[in-house]
């Protein structure tokens, strides 16, 4: 329901927070509406209606004041646990899994180092708008832009970050199951945005390993 | 030599705050008009992507050929769509046409501080409008780097041609305008104020208008300074936003050690400021809507001000919540997620103020009410839905989705345009003498209302989807397909929608010349604008004005009426 | 363009707002020629290449399923075609000492984007013919045009059987044409103020004919190798024979 399905392992978290906001949000929603609709009901002007001569209630403005504020000290709190630990590079799992994502007006060029581990050398393997990524490890991935600024974005991983020039970003990810979806450039890049599309296959580790083999004997 | 001071001086060279702040609200009204059709167009392309409007060939030859919409037709589409709303439909409406009008009426003042600084504030919007819309007309067309316009992609020529330019140089100018008024409704509101109209005791809307007048003072040099950085990045080859080693069209540029998300930080420095410019006035204007027609003074009136207030001081430290993915450094997004939160607070003492200004009152549900009350409903969800993007990790999923799209039309339609409208149809009487079809009026209302909601909120769910924004045809990408029946039926009541605003121009029109009459104090209003005659005549005030109590003493116990004017000593125990 | 400022003037701008700003694609100037002399001389010949010819890539046509399916075998990258030592999409035209003019053909030169290859890769067109520019694919292509001297253009084609028109107003080699969706496909144009010029064959063979008799700079042109040049005199109606060879590193 609403949200994408959930490929990545911290995908689960994001989804719980989104969950929370929205079971409180949706609380006050109809609390706001229903006192909305219920004042305008209770209190129309009919004839014996006397609007009574109040300026206000200290208490209850404290009130009003202070709960909201606990409540979103509590969002907040929830909230930078799961930032901290998806974007902090001091908290990102170690991994030997590297690829590299280099965005162009309009496409991602991608890149493995291959068997050396080193990018810039002969064994690397690269395609374009392809990325596989295996299940069960996670992935450093090197994020860099050509030329304007794109965003990778995979709705399944609940992972999005901009490609800016000049500016390389270190993100990562651990596929949770496999499976097909689409890298989609979430940050207006010209007039090929709309379809500067990628496609992400997740695939248990021995497939993703057979996969890099193969695409290197095409090339 | 006749009388009456003929139609150049009356209308290009008037100084009279009332005139420049109808020309104000007529301007901006047809600047909205236009961004409305422009995105009818968006509505058309996205409901039936590809397919042919035959008409448009001949208007957009180039952008639409054979009927059929190019991509960076789209992109210009979307992006004048947001500069006309933004720079020439609302903030003109909220604080030119309303700030201009209001704030002398409302504190007792004969003018405004600066009449003549005023009048070029107005001659400076409109050519900063034509310099902005004139890129349609240049080769390439209008500019298509969205109304945010991130460099590289809006410094660069190879990307984007002289209509971008253009739009930089009108921004520019538009700057200029809004710091002049700026300046004279700081001046106008601490120096002219009648004896008597303690700040405690200026209407909420003047309380307002006046935090937005320090925030545009404020923020806006910022935005000028950066737009002037972003021209010479386009025209002079300078690299303030461009660093080393970009590589467009298989070259090597030569621009070096400039940095792409400094005018993102500079940008948002003012444009967040700026919705609160957008959205504190429309706030100001319910809160004397409410009053008047519950009949009951506002519950917690410093609150209510104070937040205000606050809202536009913290509003100074969040702009980042716009970059948490932008790739700055993580413990920034951290930082701007604490004072994000930090803003809902204040917002939801206001909302929560309001419905104790409605409980136990006596509600008159005219036009006005109804605008104000659908304001209070409809900014709610663009508040609440604030709190998601606020939250730096459900942002990862949401940021740059149409759930944005949703978030900001909840907060800049569903909030300053329904404040406005309520503005407009409460003070209209004010203005022309005369009153606005009631029964038009409320055709009007529940058909924006109920269609703006069928417009807007199936955006959300769109994207939490993960669809983004910005997307020419949606349709090719897999996960999006099953989308399209729900942004056909978003499209035709985007056009319901655009077609029940040309009820309201017509209830405008017909109303200022057949309209009823509408005397002094139509709505049995409270403040010191309702003392004169309906239109105020040049001046204003006949005499000396004495203020003796709060704007909205309403319902005090032992009156004879149920209203005591501010020019009257209040029986009340409000000051 | 005069317009009011008054309210009622801004009306009219709502209006007029839509449309887009560019004005349709201006014909160039074709000046009238004098008739331009008749000719009846003919050089062909062949283009070789020596060293080492690295072999052709594999396009990585994965990156966009509307293209892979339309090439069920591998496709190798247009860069660098020789077979047998000859080198195909050579550009090969006269550079100096045509005289005269010859106004531009009225039927237009087509290039087609087909399985996310342009077709043809290299080409010549003469300054004020038309240029027709097809999708043949049901995917977008932009066709980003970055010539030095003549005007830029970048345009999108996001639906299949969109056709564009356009025209260059001088002459200049190489006119390089780029899609940005699929960085694999790259085009050439050569544009010229007369008709005498040839693109090489598989074979590498080229051939210009209708020459006028006269002394003449010949050129030819390759994308990755560049221009080689020689000075040709033809007498009326002979034909001759010319090769270039070029060396690859």
């Amino acid at each position: 329901m609403l949200l994408p399905e959930s490929a990545s392992t911290y995908a689960p978290r994001v989804d719980q927070l989104f969950w929370i906001i929205l079971g409180i949000t949706g609380f006050f929603f109809f609390l706001v509406q229903a006192c909305l609709l219920l004042f305008i009901l209770k209190y129309r002007d009919r004839p014996g209606q006397k609007a009574s001569y109040v300026h206000g209630s200290t208490l209850v403005e404290i009130v009003w004041t202070v709960i909201p504020a606990l409540i979103l000290v509590g969002l907040t709190i929830a909230s930078q646990k799961v930032w901290a630990e998806i974007r902090y590079p001091s908290l990102a799992p170690a991994t030997s899994l590297q690829v590299e994502i280099l965005a162009e007006q309009f496409a991602w060029n991608v890149r493995y180092p291959g068997p050396d581990g080193q990018f810039e050398t002969p064994d690397d393997i690269s395609t374009i708008n392809q990325l596989h990524l295996p299940v069960g490890t996670p992935v450093k991935i090197h994020l860099r832009s050509k030329d304007v600024i794109h965003s990778f974005f995979v709705p399944e991983f609940r992972m999005k970050q901009d490609a800016v020039p000049g500016l390389p970003q270190q993100i990562w990810v651990e596929a949770s199951k496999a499976g097909q979806f689409e890298i989609r450039c979430a940050e207006l890049c010209g007039l090929g945005h709309y379809r500067m599309k990628g496609f992400v296959t997740t695939e248990p580790l021995a497939e993703f390993q057979a996969w890099l083999t193969e695409t290197k004997a095409n090339e | 030599m006749s009388d009456h001071p003929g139609f150049i001086k009356k209308y290009i060279f008037s100084t009279d705050h009332k005139v420049i702040g109808i020309q104000f609200l007529i301007s901006s009204l047809v600047f909205m008009v236009a961004g409305g059709l422009l995105a009818m167009l968006m509505r058309w392309q996205l409901g039936w992507p590809g397919q042919p409007l035959a008409f448009m060939e001949k208007i957009a030859p180039e952008g639409m050929p054979g009927g059929v919409m190019v991509p960076e037709y789209y992109n210009m589409l979307f992006t004048m769509h947001g500069s006309i709303m933004i720079f020439f439909g609302i903030i003109p409406l909220l604080v030119g046409a309303f700030g201009n009008y209001l704030i002398p009426l409302k504190i007792g003042a004969p003018d405004m501080a600066f009449p003549k600084l005023n009048a070029l504030s107005f001659w400076m919007f409109i050519p900063a409008a034509l310099i902005v819309l004139s890129g349609f007309f240049l080769e390439g067309g209008a500019a298509a780097s969205g109304w945010t316009a991130y460099p590289p992609l809006s410094a660069l020529k190879e990307t984007m041609g002289i209509g971008q330019t253009m739009w930089v140089a009108g921004v520019i100018v538009l700057g200029f305008s809004s710091i002049f008024g700026a300046v004279n409704y700081i001046a106008t509101i601490l120096n002219l104020r009648a004896p008597g109209m303690t700040f405690h005791r200026l209407p909420i809307s003047i309380w307002m208008l006046f935090t937005t007048a320090i925030l545009t003072l404020l923020a806006t040099p910022v935005l000028a300074a950066s737009m002037v950085l972003l021209l010479l990045d386009r025209t002079l080859g300078t690299s303030f936003f461009l660093p080393a080693g970009m590589i467009v069209n298989g070259e090597m540029l030569a621009h070096a050690g400039g940095q792409a998300i400094l005018w993102q930080h500079l940008f948002w420095f003012y444009s967040h400021p700026a919705v609160y410019i957008m959205i504190l006035p429309s706030m100001g204007f319910v809160s004397d809507v409410l009053p008047t027609f519950a009949r009951k003074p506002i519950f917690g009136y410093k609150a209510i001000a104070y937040a205000g207030v606050a809202i536009g001081g913290v509003g100074f430290m969040v702009w980042a919540h716009h970059m948490f993915q932008a790739g700055m450094n993580p413990a920034l997004g951290t930082t701007f997620m604490i004072s994000t939160m930090v803003v809902a607070v204040p917002t939801g003492v206001k909302i929560f103020s309001w419905l104790g200004t409605l409980w136990r009152g006596s509600i008159r549900l005219r036009t006005p009410m109804l605008h104000a009350l659908g304001f209070i409903s409809m900014f709610l969800i663009g508040g609440l839905t604030g709190i998601f993007v606020a939250s730096t990790p459900v942002d990862m999923l949401l940021h740059d989705t149409y759930f944005v799209v949703g978030h900001i039309h909840y907060v800049l339609f569903g909030g300053s345009l329904f404040g406005a409208f309520a503005g407009i149809t409460f003070w209209f009487p004010k203005m022309f003498g005369r009153m606005m079809g009631e029964r038009l009026g409320k055709i009007h209302f529940w058909l924006t209302f109920v269609l703006f909601n069928v417009v807007m909120f199936p955006m959300f769910v769109l994207g939490i989807g993960g669809m983004p924004r910005r997307i020419y045809d949606f349709t090719q990408y897999a996960g999006l397909v099953h989308f399209l029946q729900i942004n056909r039926v978003m499209s035709l009541a985007a056009f319901g929608l655009m077609a029940s605003q040309f009820l309201f121009a017509f209830n405008f029109f017909w109303s200022m010349f057949l309209g009823k009459k509408a005397g002094d104090n139509p709505w049995e209003a409270t403040t010191l604008e309702w003392t004169v005659p309906s239109p105020p005549p040049h001046g204003n005030f006949a005499g000396p004005v004495t203020v003796h109590c709060g704007p909205y003493e309403y319902s005090v116990p032992g009156a004879k009426k149920d209203w005591t004017m501010q020019t009257e000593k209040s029986l009340g125990k409000g000051h | 363009m005069k317009r009011g400022l008054k309210a009622g003037g801004l009306a009219v701008m709502v209006l007029t707002l839509l449309a887009a700003g560019n004005k349709p694609q201006e014909a160039a100037a074709v000046r009238p020629a004098e008739a331009a002399p008749a000719g009846g001389a003919t050089l062909s010949g062949s283009i070789s290449v020596t060293g080492n010819v690295p072999a052709p890539t594999k396009i990585k046509m994965a990156a966009d399923p509307a293209c892979a399916q339309a090439h069920p075998d591998a496709v190798m990258s247009r860069e660098l075609v020789a077979s047998n030592g000859k080198l195909q999409n050579v550009l090969v035209y006269v550079k100096d000492g045509v005289t005269g003019s010859f106004p531009a053909p009225t039927e237009a030169v087509v290039i087609n984007q087909t399985g996310c290859m342009y077709e043809p890769h290299v080409f010549g067109i003469q300054a004020g013919q038309k240029l027709e520019i097809l999708n043949s694919d049901a995917t977008l292509h932009n066709v980003n045009c970055q010539p030095k001297l003549n005007k830029k253009f970048n345009l999108a084609q996001p639906t299949k059987g969109m056709k564009s028109a356009k025209t260059f107003d001088q002459p200049e080699v190489p006119v390089p044409f780029k899609c940005n969706v699929h960085p694999w496909m790259t085009a050439y144009a050569g544009v010229f103020g007369h008709p005498f010029f040839a693109v090489s064959g598989a074979d590498g063979a080229f051939s210009i004919s209708n020459l006028p008799a006269g002394t003449y700079t010949l050129e030819a042109w390759h994308e990755k190798l560049g221009a080689k040049t020689q000075t040709v005199t033809i007498a009326e109606g002979e034909s001759k024979k010319i090769t270039f060879s070029f060396e690859a590193k």
